[in-house]
């Protein structure tokens, strides 16, 4: 199914290589990572986490203050970064607020105060968890997407999508098929997640966790380094010739593709089968071929498994030499909010002329058929495809692009 | 927006299936509060059937006799899988683990608290892998979901298998979100109608909404099942396609956005079938 092309009038992104775009562009210029030794108490291994740096000091507006947790800080970091919000407001004005739609990823939200809570009442012996969780605002997953809302007056639909790591890829699929079918003018689309113990031991539990920086794609893979991130971006659909006038900007949501594996609850489709499946939908709606696409994002997180299926599928698809790297050494796997994040960093690429280079990744894995680009390098680009895979079996691809 | 064609599927206390359901919601029958019954997903492998959460188990029957009763291959319906606040048991379990027992929490728990792992399960159990969707919009998740896959149906114009299921929390948890009983529902909605006398669903966002215009269940047993679980927020409008009478249900979304369903019985005749 062809797609009509969404335009993208903004974007901001927070992860650990610092606050908005200026700093992502440039560390993915330099190939410096934002990766550092974890230092949370609840982790028994030695891993190495994305940590957002400020994120403590972070004030949410008075008026929010009941939803203030690691998670929504994170949020108001990306919201008030790179103008995001005043280029919101001025959507609302030209829209009006119920006319702007709001798609926010997230995988768990504001657990990490659900997890203090527990913390104080079992070792201070506290009676319950405490008014201080006000579940609805910090742990729900709506919490995000009603701090978001009332943070940027928006009155329109709103919801959380939350298929694990798929989640923020998957808000720009939802976002455009509202904006077709004309529940809304624009949308607010991204993702949101933030460190917190579940995961970090969760994914030690499965063996997943890297005890070294991750370095996806290389011989001597060995899990993933967890980071945590918020992105956001501003679609609608008018065309330049509504407007008349060319913003500039030119960038694009060419077309998008999802899929599921229906074969594991974690382990991915050796073939990746689904994979195959959601890149081609991706390619279809945008009405491109293989051949048509500059430069693939990996999903690549680090995990022997993951990249060999992911490796198949892009195979599979692409043939045998599509430009492609994976960006997770710079910023952990930012689990649901790694679709959004890498669509804006594929976004700053897109306008800056760039592939990042694999960091971290020194041997690249003979077995893998995919030859990762390892080194940054300036080389025009003008489409690119996204990939996001989740637990389930959750797929998603994007396909973005500058005019 | 118009979706029309409706299968159903239901599980909740007194409400074991939708065949039970239906005379209930008709008000045929009086509805008779009972134990919650749920039945093993029969599809997935016996060490899956036999770990599958309670959030799996009811989920997985209410779509599986929503297709059932569409008569179309499960494996080739796009789902959206609406859920609150998912299995608030698995994050408990998680954090008693690290907090009370000081140890990394199992595999297992781990992998089934994402949101999607009931979708994932779903997927599994039909080996079905069109795209799936999960979403959450606190006491406004039905409405969300339902207007998601309403939007899947009219944009991709092709039937989609919509799911919601919420269920009470553990002790500590469930004075911060108390939920009164376990519900489910399925609905699968098709872009086109396969009789002239099936009614269509026609979906409006209303915004500035009259908080006490919301449509509410005439039973009080039933009314207190409404508001004590966001999936069942989803009774009004189950109830009257049982009814199968044209009528418009005012549905919760956004505290600052209703969603109005509108059951029609659309146009006798569709151009296309004059043609």
């Amino acid at each position: 199914m062809h797609i009509a092309p969404a335009r993208i009038r903004a974007h901001s992104v927070t992860t650990a290589l610092g606050h908005g775009c200026t700093p992502h562009l440039r560390a993915l210029r330099e190939m410096r990572s934002g990766l550092r030794r974890a230092a949370m108490d609840e982790v028994p291994a030695a891993s190495w986490v994305g940590i957002v740096d400020g994120v403590d000091a972070v004030s949410l507006p008075d008026d929010l203050i009941e939803f203030d947790c690691r998670n929504n800080r994170l949020a108001e970091l990306a919201l008030a970064g790179d103008d995001f919000a005043e280029q919101v407001i001025a959507a609302r004005h030209r829209w009006g607020a119920t006319r702007i739609g709001l798609f926010l990823g997230t995988s768990t939200s504001g657990i990490r105060h659900t997890e203090q809570c527990y913390k104080r009442h079992f070792e201070k012996a506290t009676p319950g968890l405490g008014d201080a969780l006000r579940f609805n605002q910090t742990h729900a997953y709506n919490a995000l997407v009603d701090y978001c809302r009332r943070r940027l007056g928006l009155h329109g639909p709103a919801l959380v999508i939350s298929t694990a790591c798929s989640s923020g890829a998957k808000t720009f699929a939802a976002a455009h098929r509202a904006l077709a079918a004309g529940f809304c003018d624009a949308a607010v689309v991204g993702g949101v997640d933030s460190l917190c113990a579940t995961t970090l031991t969760g994914f030690h539990a499965l063996g997943l966790l890297s005890p070294f920086p991750c370095t996806p794609w290389d011989e001597g893979r060995c899990g993933i380094s967890i980071g945590e991130g918020a992105a956001f971006a501003l679609l609608d659909m008018e065309t330049q010739q509504d407007t008349g006038q060319d913003d500039g900007n030119g960038l694009t949501l060419l077309g998008y593709g999802e899929s599921n594996d229906a074969y594991h609850i974690t382990a991915p489709h050796p073939e990746g089968a689904g994979a195959v499946l959601a890149m081609r939908a991706a390619l279809d709606s945008a009405g491109l071929t293989a051949g048509d696409i500059d430069y693939v994002n990996l999903h690549a997180t680090g995990t022997h498994a993951n990249d060999q299926s992911e490796d198949t599928a892009v195979h599979a698809v692409f043939g045998t030499a599509p430009s492609a790297s994976a960006t997770k050494g710079y910023t952990g796997h930012t689990l649901g909010a790694a679709g959004a994040v890498e669509a804006i960093l594929c976004l700053l690429c897109l306008r800056a002329g760039l592939i990042p280079g694999t960091i971290n990744t020194t041997t690249v894995d003979p077995a893998l058929s995919t030859p990762v680009i390892v080194n940054s390098r300036a080389q025009p680009i003008s489409r690119v495809l996204t990939n996001s895979f989740g637990f389930a079996g959750n797929n998603c691809a994007l396909v973005l692009g500058r005019a | 927006m118009f979706v029309s064609s409706f299968t159903l599927g239901i599980v909740a206390p007194g409400l074991p299936d939708w065949s039970s359901a239906r005379p209930v919601l008709r008000a045929e029958e009086p509805y008779l509060a009972s134990p919650l019954k749920t039945r093993p997903p029969a599809a997935l492998t016996p060490n899956e059937r036999r770990r599958a959460t309670l959030a799996t188990r009811l989920a997985l029957d209410a779509a599986q006799q929503a297709t059932a009763g569409a008569d179309l291959n499960p494996s080739t319906l796009p789902s959206v899988f609406a859920s609150a606040d998912g299995d608030m048991s698995l994050i408990d379990s998680m954090c008693r683990e690290i907090y009370q027992q000081h140890l990394p929490p199992s595999p297992t728990v781990f992998q089934n608290s994402v949101h999607n792992a009931v979708a994932g399960y779903w997927s599994i159990a039909e080996g079905c892998q069109r795209p799936s969707n999960s979403v959450a919009a606190g006491d406004g998740s039905f409405a969300a979901g339902l207007l998601e896959a309403a939007t899947q149906v009219a944009v991709c114009r092709e039937p989609v298998l919509l799911v919601a299921f919420d269920l009470p929390a553990p002790a500590l948890l469930h004075s911060h979100r108390p939920f009164t009983c376990a519900f489910a529902c399925a609905i699968v909605l098709t872009p086109d109608r396969r009789s002239t006398d099936q009614l269509m669903l026609d979906l409006t966002l209303c915004d500035h909404p009259d908080p006490k215009a919301l449509t509410r269940m005439q039973d009080p047993e039933l009314e207190a099942m409404r508001t004590g679980n966001p999936a069942a927020r989803a009774l009004p409008l189950l109830a009257a396609i049982a009814a199968e009478r044209p009528t418009l249900i005012r549905l919760p979304y956004w505290p600052d956005l209703r969603l109005d369903a509108r059951l029609h019985p659309g146009q006798d005749r569709r151009p296309e079938e004059v043609r």
